[in-house]
């Protein structure tokens, strides 16, 4: 639109298996699953009693004891994330070098406060016995649970972002779309550098119970590890997951003078509707294969130009499906050739977060010319028939990659990151 | 660039379901704030809201899409079907792909939220409803009205607190510069259940006074805090070329300039200055190739606390420098509570249809201006030719967002 066009230059991730980009990328390219039985809560009432959780320690992520005392886990979460992407990128936000004003925050959740939500009712309610619930035992911080805004709030006030700053909501798509806005701002004009990313934690029994009663969620309890199963003919539902990743997007001109180390370039975003139904998907993929190929254009690229595809595979029966036909109507034939995998196999699908850590794995595939691998992929479903990268990393260099979500309400993302100097 | 502009408004307001009844009960200055109905709020330091009477659900959908959504989802589908049909708008006769849909979200589905945790620890978790996973989150809106209209553009849910019905339309205003042509934005909010009211006072900004009249007092002496509403207002927002194209010939207005900045001050305690909001208000103006003199009128945020007011009171006058006791400044949520994202959307109706009648409504509420303020506070409607507006938002934590509508489109 403009010739302005973004790049990023930091990552950061708090994800199951280990905390910090070096030790999620260590996890997913050896195959690994952090996927286990729940052990936040006793779980023996719920179907599904597997997730993937991080084991996330607060203090230790560099958080005083009074941001965590107000703060829930998933603004736990996307404080050390960005602390660790700012680091990363080089950016001196405490020296007057960057100009504040033009420094945003876009950041994706899904359920955000949900669960301080519930435990705070817990007790508000004594256990769930009074509707009219006592206001006298809210903790102060109750307002910021209320409103998952909050988040983005804190992130702001940490780095002194004065320029445009909002909590992205899209469901499962958040953590695309979140990127995706940060794409826009600085096309537009509105940014230089945006702090964005995504984080949820979900793990919580309300969270279990509500995908319980929609069967969407796995119950292979007796095998944990290798419960999340993407494109798997055994495949039985998805792995709720925890955490979060946030990325330093920057206007490619403001990361080139600096010098600033650059992963890729966004090359291009777009997200649809599918206006069928909340939690359905057709097994065509119409919508899906739209954005893509949306994406496409706007890099000016040929479906056979992209080198990797970081699915949302979730598990489920029907997303699987759904996807696959995605990528042939808007691949053609280059979806049988394109490597195809989902990170879920290995730290689980942490709902909105789940886009953004897939987009960090995808910067960091670029970075390093490695595709993730589908743990768990075994026994090939005749509805899915790509290659999706089973079980073991595979080196390559990665030119192009795309990385898609779909969610609940009907939503479909896509998003093209290229190698620097890649992008059109 | 093409402009941006607004060709149906669907409202749902303490004082009005529809954007007629909303309009003349705020042109008539009654006041909605009224002791909590909804359930006995007694055992709380906030007692009174804007609430909608009578609001039903089987009045806008069917039982079936009843059960398996919160009201704040009623009532955008409500505001959504008000907004299509006062724009004329047929999302199924055009390419599907050609509408998005864009909405803020303060809280989502509280309510519903609230019913179903409370089946989890009392009953168990097969006490849960089906319809939780779809019925609570702050995407629920979105969803179910590009479901219900069939619309597969590019959607979006933008959450910063009392400032997301005007984020929504920045967003928006993104989407159709990208070339989608239309998108339905703004956002409803239905807060008034019991452990969303204990959330709220949380926050320290609420009134705690019984009395309505003594309650939400915007730029008042006697400000003491917000009473919370329910309800909002949807826009339908085209480029207005492709507006002119389908044969429109009725315009509300063009988003002529939006921006938003953060204060990125402190999670809960508001700025110690205004400069990121008289930053956004400058911006905003600017984007709209305007200056501050050419500003009739200013939707204020009245956040209805001393400090804030006082704060916004402070950006009016930097931006406006000696001319700022001369522009009228109105906030006319006085009468109906803080509707969170919605109310910023709804002030934005409230603009435009200033705009259409040459009428302003007065500031809600507002008895006796604090002295010093020294603004040109509307106090009675007053009939004035209103050709562009300033709007005004906040959303708790530090965000700030403005929007410039223009009558005359550029």
């Amino acid at each position: 639109m403009s010739g302005r066009s973004s790049v990023v230059t930091g990552v950061g991730v708090v994800a199951p298996g280990g905390i910090g980009r070096k030790e999620f990328w260590q996890l997913i390219t050896s195959g690994r699953t952090a996927t286990r039985r729940i052990s936040f809560f006793d779980p023996d009432q719920f179907r599904s009693q597997v997730a993937a959780e991080c084991d996330f320690d607060p203090l230790a992520g560099g958080l005083t004891r009074q941001e965590i005392g107000r703060s829930d886990r998933f603004t736990q979460f996307a404080l050390v994330a960005a602390s660790e992407a700012v680091a990363d990128s080089g950016l001196e936000l405490d020296k007057e070098s960057v100009d504040h004003d033009r420094l945003a925050v876009a950041m994706g959740s899904a359920v955000g406060a949900t669960t301080r939500l519930e435990d705070e009712y817990k007790v508000l309610s004594d256990g769930g016995r009074d509707w009219l619930v006592d206001p006298r035992y809210a903790s102060r911080f109750l307002y910021e649970a209320l409103v998952p805004s909050s988040m983005a709030a804190e992130v702001a006030a940490r780095f002194g972002a004065h320029g445009p700053a909002a909590v992205i909501s899209t469901g499962c798509t958040s953590g695309i779309d979140a990127v995706g806005y940060a794409h826009q701002l600085i096309e537009d004009g509105d940014a230089d550098v945006v702090i964005a990313g995504a984080t949820d934690a979900p793990i919580s029994p309300i969270t279990m119970a509500c995908f319980d009663a929609i069967k969407a969620t796995s119950a292979r309890n007796s095998d944990p590890e290798h419960a999340s199963r993407p494109f798997d003919a055994s495949r039985d539902g998805f792995v709720m997951g925890e955490g979060g990743a946030v990325l330093v997007v920057e206007e490619a001109g403001h990361a080139r003078r600096r010098g600033a180390h650059v992963y890729c370039e966004i090359a291009g975003f777009a997200n649809r509707c599918n206006a069928f139904h909340m939690t359905g998907l057709r097994p065509d993929g119409v919508e899906m294969a739209e954005a893509i190929k949306d994406t496409l254009r706007q890099a000016k690229m040929s479906p056979e130009e992209v080198s990797y595809v970081n699915a949302h595979g979730s598990g489920t029966k029907q997303n699987d499906v759904h996807e696959t036909a995605a990528f042939k109507r808007s691949l053609g034939e280059h979806a049988y050739r394109v490597p195809v995998s989902s990170i879920k196999s290995m730290v689980g699908h942490s709902l909105g977060a789940i886009g953004s850590i897939e987009l960090a794995a995808c910067a960091l595939a670029i970075e390093f010319g490695v595709v993730p691998p589908t743990a768990n992929y075994e026994q090939p479903d005749p509805l899915c028939d790509l290659d999706y990268v089973p079980k073991t990393a595979r080196e390559a260099p990665l030119d192009v990659v795309l990385s898609v979500g779909s969610g609940f309400g009907g939503f479909q993302s896509a998003i093209l990151l290229a190698k620097p100097g890649r992008a059109a | 660039m093409s402009a941006i502009v607004v060709t149906g408004v669907g409202v749902v307001a303490p004082s009005g379901v529809g954007a007629d009844a909303y309009w003349k009960s705020t042109l008539d200055g009654e006041l909605h704030v009224r002791p909590i109905e909804a359930f006995d709020a007694s055992g709380y330091d906030t007692t009174i809201a804007g609430q909608v009477p009578d609001f039903r659900s089987e009045d806008y959908l069917d039982d079936r899409l009843a059960v398996q959504t919160d009201r704040w989802t009623w009532m955008a589908l409500a505001a959504t079907e008000f907004a299509l049909a006062d724009a004329g708008y047929d999302v199924t006769a055009r390419d599907r792909y050609h509408t998005g849909v864009a909405f803020g979200s303060g809280s989502g589905g509280v309510e519903f939220g609230q019913r179903e945790i409370q089946a989890l620890w009392a009953q168990g978790r097969r006490a849960v409803s089906a319809y939780q996973s779809i019925a609570w989150f702050y995407a629920a809106n979105t969803g179910q009205v590009s479901i219900k209209h069939g619309t597969k553009g590019p959607s979006s849910v933008v959450v910063t607190d009392g400032a997301g019905g005007l984020d929504s339309v920045g967003y928006a205003r993104r989407v159709i510069r990208r070339g989608t042509p239309a998108v339905l934005a703004g956002g409803t909010e239905a807060p008034l259940c019991p452990y969303s009211l204990a959330c709220q006072s949380a926050n320290g900004r609420m009134t705690t006074s019984p009395d309505p009249r003594h309650g939400y007092k915007p730029f008042d002496v006697d400000a003491n805090g917000y009473a919370p509403g329910e309800g909002g207002a949807v826009m339908v927002l085209e480029d207005a070329g492709e507006a002119k194209r389908r044969g429109v010939n009725r315009v509300y207005a063009e988003i002529a300039g939006y921006a938003a900045t953060h204060d990125a001050y402190h999670h809960h305690r508001p700025s110690g200055d205004c400069t990121q909001l008289t930053r956004c208000m400058r911006k905003a103006i600017a984007d709209a190739g305007l200056s501050p003199e050419d500003i009739d009128l200013v939707l204020a945020d009245g956040a209805g606390t001393s400090d804030l007011d006082a704060l916004e009171v402070s950006a009016i006058k930097e931006t406006f420098g000696s001319r700022a006791g001369k522009v009228p400044v109105t906030a006319p949520q006085g009468f109906i509570g803080r509707l969170c994202a919605g109310g910023s959307a709804l002030n934005l109706v409230v603009g435009m249809l200033a705009m259409r009648d040459g009428v302003v409504p007065a500031v809600g509420n507002l008895a006796e201006p604090v002295p010093g303020y020294g603004l040109d506070f509307v106090r009675q409607p007053r009939r004035m030719p209103v050709n562009v507006v300033l709007v005004n938002a906040r959303g708790y934590g530090g965000f700030n967002s403005s929007i410039v509508l223009r009558k005359e489109i550029s």
